[in-house]
């Protein structure tokens, strides 16, 4: 049977979630969506600048991804729901990335303005998805308010310092039934792969990939880590000891036994 | 009249549409979404809404974001 990702009533093939920001172009980065194979894909909102004419950044997307929205530049839940509700009027959908964010230096999530807009905006019937700090007793308030996922930083934002909150995002993966993405700091696609052989549900990356070298190679390298880390965590990891197990027979012709 | 779109004061010679608005600014509809006084405005009803002096009108769209 396929390994599908079940999320917000939809079943997608690919486990990582790609984000559009900091790209050198458009064009690379429709190149990178290809080559990670990535379903679900976030984009921002923004003022249109009067001075230039820039291109449509939906053009660029492949038509059958899934587009979410993410409400970067709300401080309140209030305005994460005006942006959550311009970004439904443009007409790409009902999926929505909370992300409420107060505090500039470290861009770390505000759990309880994001919980004020999970409650509202499923109510409105949207498919919601909170990037959020990884507590306990929000991520339960958030899947109660009726969040298709929760989203856990690994590190902050852009940082690619990789899974910095592992043991706590773990005990989201351990006590949370909807889907754990980590979304934010994973830096390479070691990071990603770690984060999937844990049991996360899925990644999002963003800046690691578009400002590699080269963003269409590193969009692959992740999209293979996701995809062996899922593998390893289905077939179950072998447990770690702290003395050796002998992988090749130690005795049979040198000396009669293994010392 | 003065109008304030996307934060910055614009003058305006006369009363328009929203929808004449967006074709005076050369934006194409289908890429923007229009919010008249803080309430969204769907693309057909843009005829009908007139601006007047002090309006506050943000008009946005998709950007790359993570």
């Amino acid at each position: 049977m396929e390994d599908l990702l079940n999320l917000g009533g939809r079943q997608v093939k690919s486990r990582l979630l790609l984000g559009t920001g900091k790209f050198s172009s458009y064009p690379v980065m429709q190149k990178a969506l290809e080559a990670a194979a990535s379903d679900i894909v976030t984009v921002a909102l923004r003022r249109v600048d009067m001075s230039t004419q820039t291109d449509n950044i939906l053009e660029y997307i492949p038509k059958p991804c899934i587009l979410m929205a993410n409400t970067s530049g709300a401080r309140t839940a209030d305005e994460a729901v005006r942006i959550a509700r311009l970004a439904k009027a443009g007409g790409q959908g009902n999926w929505i990335k909370i992300e409420v964010v107060r505090d500039n230096k470290y861009l770390l999530p505000d759990n309880l303005e994001t919980l004020k807009a999970v409650e509202i905006l499923v109510k409105e019937g949207f498919i919601v998805l909170p990037y959020m700090s990884p507590d306990l007793s929000m991520a339960k308030r958030m899947e109660e308010a009726g969040a298709a996922a929760v989203m856990p930083l690994g590190a902050p934002i852009g940082s690619n310092r990789g899974l910095k909150t592992r043991e706590l995002v773990e005990i989201l993966i351990r006590e949370i039934r909807v889907p754990v993405i980590v979304d934010a700091g994973l830096g390479s696609p070691s990071d990603a792969c770690e984060c999937m052989e844990m049991g996360c549900a899925a990644v999002l990356v963003n800046t690691a990939i578009a400002i590699a070298c080269d963003p269409v190679g590193m969009a692959q390298a992740f999209g293979e880590a996701v995809i062996a880390g899922r593998r390893a965590y289905l077939a179950g990891l072998a447990s770690a000891a702290n003395e050796a197990s002998a992988s090749s027979p130690l005795t049979g012709f040198l000396r009669d036994e293994a010392r | 009249m003065i109008l304030t779109i996307n934060g910055k004061q614009v003058p305006v010679e006369k009363p328009v549409s929203l929808d004449a608005l967006v074709a005076a600014k050369g934006l194409c509809p289908e890429k923007i979404v229009v919010e008249h006084n803080l309430c969204i405005i769907a693309r057909e009803d843009w005829p009908k809404i007139t601006v007047k002096d002090r309006d506050m009108i943000e008009i946005i769209s998709f950007v790359g974001g993570g």
